[in-house]
């Protein structure tokens, strides 16, 4: 398994537009990076494995049961809502309490984002896998139906996986290739060209891009 | 600081201060910045805004003219770089916010009353 690198988790704050030298507008997505506490560095002698955990987030100390306080205060990290692991081989270079920020990445960096994308809710063929429509009119009543579904009596099922209409949207994305623009170390503000998942206020993920591929 | 202003300060240093006040109906010359061949000279632009639209560093307007006979319009980003500079040439007597229906007149029609209560 390749080993992702560490990143840094945020919360999107909205999009804008800002101007680049050239004059053209760039669409840019605001990001509020970090800052992340390392909660727990695992190693492979300890937990059989290697990864970096950072908590994000702050929250009132009631908002956590006292179990989830006993796993923060080890790191004398203050109450903090989210926690996720980054697999890691170079776990040495972190250490419990270390804060990381926005400063982690530079500008013209290539980023991966991921985040929970905008919940859509039960969404018919077209909208859910791009199936063409039928015709509106000339006496055509085929207007957003599916067409065929499989063959007949020969296999007489449904194949699974047969692409239907259901839930869309609110599952994690990862928008791959985005470049940081710009970033403001005292705000802890990434700002990265392109949108990003999610609606405004979702937890994000970023990460130094994972070139399939290469080491 | 709550979120919007967050966005809002980010955009903040690309907001021009030295625009003037434009309103639909004014005729207004835009000197747009054109590259050419390494070289960078400002072309303008003038004509009818028929409309406006508000948001920020996205601002824009729209201005119509009529060149050899074929309508023309272009849309300006006010803030942009391009765009270096916005004279009020007339300022135009308008009803409405988007003065579409420009669109379907020719000559006379098109005129609009100037209105002498705005400095220009």
């Amino acid at each position: 398994m390749g080993t992702v690198s560490v990143g840094i988790l945020g919360t999107k704050l909205g999009m804008t537009q800002i101007f680049d030298e050239q004059g053209n507008s760039i669409p840019v997505t605001v990001i509020q990076a970090g800052p992340c506490v390392v909660t727990q560095v695992k190693t492979l002698q300890t937990d059989g494995y290697a990864s970096v955990q950072l908590g994000y987030g702050e929250v009132a100390e009631k908002a956590l049961t006292k179990p989830e306080l006993g796993h923060l205060s080890k790191a004398n990290a203050t109450p903090l809502r989210h926690l996720k692991e980054y697999r890691t081989d170079e776990v040495g270079s972190f250490e419990l309490g270390q804060v990381l920020t926005a400063d982690r990445f530079e500008i013209g960096q290539i980023i991966d984002v991921s985040g929970t994308s905008i919940g859509k809710g039960f969404a018919g063929y077209q909208k859910r896998h791009n199936f063409h429509r039928g015709p509106m009119a000339h006496g055509s009543k085929n207007h957003r139906a599916p067409g065929s579904i499989g063959a007949g009596t020969t296999p007489g099922r449904v194949y699974p996986g047969k692409k239907m209409a259901g839930r869309l949207g609110g599952v994690k994305v990862t928008t791959r290739k985005l470049t940081v623009v710009r970033i403001d170390s005292d705000r802890n503000l990434l700002i990265v060209k392109g949108s990003v998942p999610g609606k405004s206020g979702t937890l994000l993920s970023i990460t130094p891009t994972n070139r399939v591929g290469q080491a | 600081m709550n979120v919007q202003e967050v966005i809002r300060s980010v955009a903040a240093e690309h907001l021009k201060t030295d625009l003037p006040e434009i309103y639909v109906g004014d005729t207004v010359r835009v000197g747009v910045r054109i590259q050419e061949g390494g070289k960078e000279r400002v072309q303008p632009f003038e004509g009818t805004v028929i409309a406006m639209r508000n948001g920020g560093i996205n601002e824009s307007i729209t201005v119509r003219r009529i060149f050899q006979g074929v309508g023309v319009e272009r849309v300006f980003l006010l803030h942009a770089p391009r765009v270096a500079d916005i004279k009020i040439v007339r300022r135009g007597k308008a009803r409405r916010a988007k003065l579409y229906y420009l669109r379907d007149r020719i000559g006379k029609a098109t005129r609009l009353k100037q209105r002498f209560d705005r400095p220009i």
